[in-house]
């Protein structure tokens, strides 16, 4: 077999380098948000690599840094023994949402990266018939994108980064938009090029939440932690491919990489994420209440009673690790959970909430919330001290500006707004974009 | 609208189709078609370079046999301001759109731009380009097709700015990924991205343009009298030697030409621009038009158009044109120099002031506060009668556009006819009001108000009846299901749901009637001339007599009325419509 000769353990020549990439936004206030701190990574001949992490950890940002699309606030990266500012030759990349121009043909879709390096028309035509042939796409030249499935499409952002011979593939989720069985497909398929040599590309940077995926796919794992982005961990898959899902020595591996990434989270992490976490701007996941409710629910019926690890949790609830990390997020700063061992535990708290009726459920939400989120009670506050009990949402959003992202204070604002509408702590009009109190009180 | 249902697997063929095609029967129809269009324009063309002693030794006849030649005069100037505008766009909306300090300037010049009444300055460019082309007809020709210009550029460009600042981050990045040059960029993602909105705007340009390219061929400013070929003058004719028949003529070719344009013109642009839609699912039904199919069909037009896209493709890798690749985006704030900048927005203050000086000395050098106070008033009448006209549009037309827009068949054929009336020029219409009028002895400050909504009046209808055609079934079931019904379905249902499209009409139509105001305020018929008391008559008056300093400030004031009314009522009820009504 050939994937004997490709063993992960052996390194080649490094043929793209990321050092020391640092990448920061400045904020409102003027303190600069950091994105990335401090991250190095190389790229060598004949390996996969794999960044996991959760969403609004980097990794996408990492990504278009090692692509030339963003340049770093610092930090610098080397293609082949030459530091690169821009797109170079040589890197391609596949997109998550496929990027392809609708108002081209598959054909044209493909040459069009040809095109870009002056590639004469009859050669290119060529090539690139070549590559959609490779990706399994023939008969489909002249279709438009909006006529192919998903599957397909993405099958075209890989002929078109094929076609240019990159040594370097740069994924960005790219079967994250697929449903499973395609992605499944696509991914065997993109393996089974790789392991039989039929492309030219030397290593594949691979982008994604799925551990999974990260695991059958790659000879090296990096696990990225968020706030900042930084290197938590890394690890090497000593697997032989193709590799079997249902392995032992793969489940382990996969456990393994869970256990990293839900331990070490949580409030007890060090006085720098503690500052972050009990002031006003905590971060609060973007998660409905409802889902709290119901996670807290399939946590508290058997046969989980009360205890269960996070991969059993997202399996039993058709989430991906993301989601599951965010509702995990939710429920242990309101208090409902703990992490001990890395598993999951109810607290007494939660428990309770769980064998509560609506009305109890609701008024036990709202006092964890009054006392687990300062945003909420510092609302709570404001309201109670107006007459009339309103303000508007313009009254808060700048002071979460101050310390967060936009995108974050706009995501924190409504999260504690959809939490404090179940617990009916206060009002929100969105009409009027104001704040009230409840009636009764 | 002719609607087909295509199945989503349309057949293609990896050989390219003119290699193996051979002439056919689709040839005899096309063939004929182009040539003759092409041979109609050609002969128009000529004498636009002849001298102005032809225009005035041969004037215009009223022999309905002439008619055609004129129609292709009056389409050649259509013709010539489309292609004006679509220069006008490529460049002006793209400098705004890639240049920071451009843009700041550019795009607050176009907002303004599009509240000038265009037929308010059509003496100063006669004028102009009179004096530019001294005793060639071409000065005129310029002077009528730079108004219809004015008409279709302001709209078209903003569609295309706004294309250029909202291309998908996807795209944007697969094409700095794959390294695309600036020419390659523009042609692949920019251009193709722009598409569908600009020709939804060149539409709505080209339907409000015949109304100015009539008014636009027959202007006399003072002494100088100027009627060029084409509909218009005909009409200005038929007008003066009160021959209603004549008129009737004229309704009929511009019937003729506006139908024809759509046909060869509109209907095959949507086709094309069908291509260019950036949502990624397949639609259901796709727009259709013969002329498409004839020729998609024809041997000879597959023979033509190879060289074009074979010369499109060449510029795509030749290396001169995409010497230059765009970098990577910086994320950390740009360091820009302050003094630049100040020096730069000091250096617009002082233009803008210096401008505002000119303009203020121009007027003050003849007139006084009482004139400005006159003309306050005459705008403050205009005013008046464009909102009680608007509203009264409303109240008969959203509710009709309802009733057509919920019969989804009715739908079908009405729209059409919709769309014809709002770009049919109503100019042509008005001596049967004056008739009407002056047989009656009707007030004319009430009835002419009339004529400005006559043309204007459709944007709504027809904006109206898309919105409720758009609203989602399911809704309509719903309000069925829960017994809504009367008042309460009305203004729980369907109104927010078509807000954003009414307001978009209206905003249409207030802008049209503001410019249909200076040739609907002052009118005649033979020797006999009507007026209602408003800043559209005083316009027209002032025009006629070439009193610059009255035409100036009446413009102004006219100006700042639109903006006001666009600032203070339309902008903000739009914003409110998409804050509140969004259906997704």
């Amino acid at each position: 077999m050939l994937d004997a000769a490709r063993k992960p353990m052996v390194p080649g020549n490094t043929v793209l380098e990321l050092s020391h990439i640092h990448q920061a936004f400045a904020r409102p206030s003027g303190e600069p948000s950091v994105v990335l701190d401090d991250i190095s990574v190389d790229l060598r001949e004949g390996e996969i690599v794999g960044v996991l992490g959760r969403s609004g950890c980097g990794k996408s940002t990492l990504l278009r840094i090692a692509s030339g699309l963003i340049r770093p606030t610092a930090g610098s990266v080397t293609y082949r023994g030459k530091v690169i500012d821009r797109p170079a030759k040589g890197i391609a990349m596949v997109f998550q949402t496929f990027a392809l121009f609708p108002w081209l043909t598959v054909l044209e879709n493909v040459t069009a990266g040809l095109d870009a390096l002056g590639m004469k028309e009859a050669q290119a035509r060529e090539k690139a018939l070549g590559a959609i042939e490779l990706i399994g796409l023939d008969g489909f030249e002249a279709a438009y994108p909006r006529e192919l499935s998903g599957g397909m499409r993405q099958r075209v952002g890989f002929a078109r980064a094929l076609v240019v011979d990159p040594a370097v593939l740069l994924m960005d989720e790219p079967f994250s938009a697929l449903d499973v069985l395609t992605g499944e497909t696509l991914r065997s398929d993109f393996i089974d090029l790789w392991n039989e040599r039929k492309v030219a590309i030397k290593s594949v940077m691979l982008v994604t939440h799925n551990i999974e995926e990260a695991v059958f796919l790659c000879d090296r794992i990096i696990v990225l932690a968020p706030d900042p982005g930084r290197i938590a961990f890394e690890l090497e898959v000593p697997l032989p491919q193709p590799r079997e899902r249902l392995a032992p020595a793969f489940r382990e591996i996969v456990d393994d990489i869970y256990e990293h990434m839900t331990a070490g989270r949580g409030p007890t992490t060090g006085a720098k994420d503690r500052s972050v976490l009990e002031g006003l701007c905590m971060r609060l996941p973007s998660v409905s209440s409802h889902r709290i409710a119901a996670f807290l629910e399939v946590l508290a019926q058997p046969p989980l009673e009360g205890k269960a690890g996070l991969r059993d949790l997202a399996e039993r609830l058709h989430l991906e690790i993301d989601a599951i990390l965010a509702v995990e997020e939710a429920a242990q700063i309101l208090g409902f959970v703990e992490l001990r061992e890395a598993a999951l535990h109810l607290t007494a708290a939660g428990k309770f909430f769980a064998e509560s009726p609506a009305d109890g459920r609701k008024r036990l939400f709202g006092e964890h919330l009054l006392r687990s989120v300062p945003l909420a009670a510092h609302i709570r506050h404001i309201l109670s001290e107006r007459s009339p009990h309103v303000a508007p949402r313009g009254r808060f959003l700048p002071e979460l500006q101050d310390h967060l992202r936009p995108e974050e204070a706009e995501r924190t604002l409504t999260a504690v707004i959809d939490w404090g509408r179940f617990a009916e702590i206060f009002i929100y009009d969105q009409k009027h974009h104001q704040f009230s109190l409840p009636v009764e009180i | 609208m002719a609607k087909v249902m295509i199945p989503s697997n349309r057949p293609h063929a990896t050989i390219p189709s003119w290699k193996i095609a051979a002439p056919n029967r689709w040839d005899l129809i096309a063939f004929p078609l182009i040539f003759g269009v092409l041979a109609l324009l050609i002969i128009g063309a000529k004498s636009t370079f002849g001298p102005i002693e032809a225009i005035k030794t041969g004037p215009i006849s009223l022999d309905p046999a002439m008619l055609p030649g004129y129609a292709v005069r009056t389409v050649l100037r259509m013709l010539a301001a489309m292609v004006a505008s679509l220069l006008f766009t490529l460049t002006y909306g793209t400098l705004a759109a890639k240049n920071k300090r451009a843009e700041i300037i550019l795009v607050p010049i176009l907002d303004v731009l599009q509240s000038v009444p265009i037929l308010g300055y059509i003496s100063f460019t006669v004028i102009f380009f009179m004096n530019l082309f001294p005793g060639r007809v071409l000065g005129a020709e310029l002077a009528s097709i730079f108004a219809v210009f004015t008409s279709q550029a302001w709209n078209m460009a903003f569609s295309f700015y706004q294309s250029l600042r909202t291309v998908p981050l996807d795209l944007d990045e697969a094409s700095r990924a794959f390294r695309f040059s600036s020419w390659q960029r523009f042609w692949r993602l920019e251009a193709p991205f722009a598409v569908p909105g600009l020709v939804w705007n060149m539409m709505m340009s080209m339907s409000g343009g015949w109304f100015f390219v009539v008014a636009s061929e027959a202007i006399s400013v003072g002494d100088e009298q100027i009627t060029l070929p084409g509909i218009g003058s005909y009409v200005a004719l038929a007008i003066e030697r009160q021959d209603l028949g004549a008129v009737g003529w004229a309704l009929l070719a511009m019937t003729g030409v506006i139908v024809i344009y759509d046909q060869l013109m509109f209907r095959p642009l949507v086709v094309w621009a069908d291509h260019f839609r950036s949502e990624q699912s397949a639609a259901q039904t796709l727009p259709h038009s013969w002329f498409v199919d004839v020729l998609r069909r024809a041997w000879f037009v597959r023979m033509a158009a190879r060289p074009a896209t074979l010369a499109m493709r060449w510029t795509l890798r030749v290396p001169l044109l995409n010497a230059s690749v765009p970098g990577p985006v910086m994320v950390k704030p740009t360091v820009r120099s302050r003094a630049a900048d100040l020096f730069f927005y000091a250096a617009i203050i002082l233009a803008a002031v210096f401008g505002a000086g000119i303009i203020v000395r121009y007027i003050a050098s003849e007139l006084n506060w009482g004139d400005v106070l006159i003309v306050m008033r005459l705008g403050a009448y205009t005013l008046l009668r464009v909102a009680v006209l608007i509203v009264m549009a409303s109240l008969v037309w959203v509710p009709i556009g309802v009733m057509i827009g919920l019969r989804p068949k009715l739908a079908e054929s009405i729209q059409p006819l919709a769309q014809f009336l709002a770009a049919f020029p109503a100019n042509l219409l008005f001596p049967f009001a004056v008739i009407m009028v002056l047989r009656f002895h009707l007030n004319t400050d009430v009835w002419l108000s009339v004529l400005m909504i006559l043309g204007t009046q459709w944007y709504i209808l027809f904006n109206v009846i898309a919105g409720t055609t758009a609203f989602p079934t399911d809704f309509l079931e719903a309000a069925g299901n829960f017994q809504i019904h009367g008042w309460k379905w009305w203004r729980n249902v369907i109104l927010p749901g078509i807000f954003p499209y009414y307001v978009t009409g209206a905003i249409t139509a207030s802008g049209g009637s503001w410019n249909a105001s200076i040739v609907a305020e002052s009118v005649s018929w033979g020797k006999t001339h009507l007026t209602a008391h408003g800043l559209g008559a005083y316009i027209a008056d002032t025009t006629a007599a070439a009193d610059y300093p009255r035409i100036l400030l009446g413009i102004v004031v006219m100006s700042t009325c639109v903006i006001f009314f666009n600032r203070f009522l339309w902008r903000r009820l739009y914003a409110y419509g998409e804050r509140h009504f969004r259906l997704d």
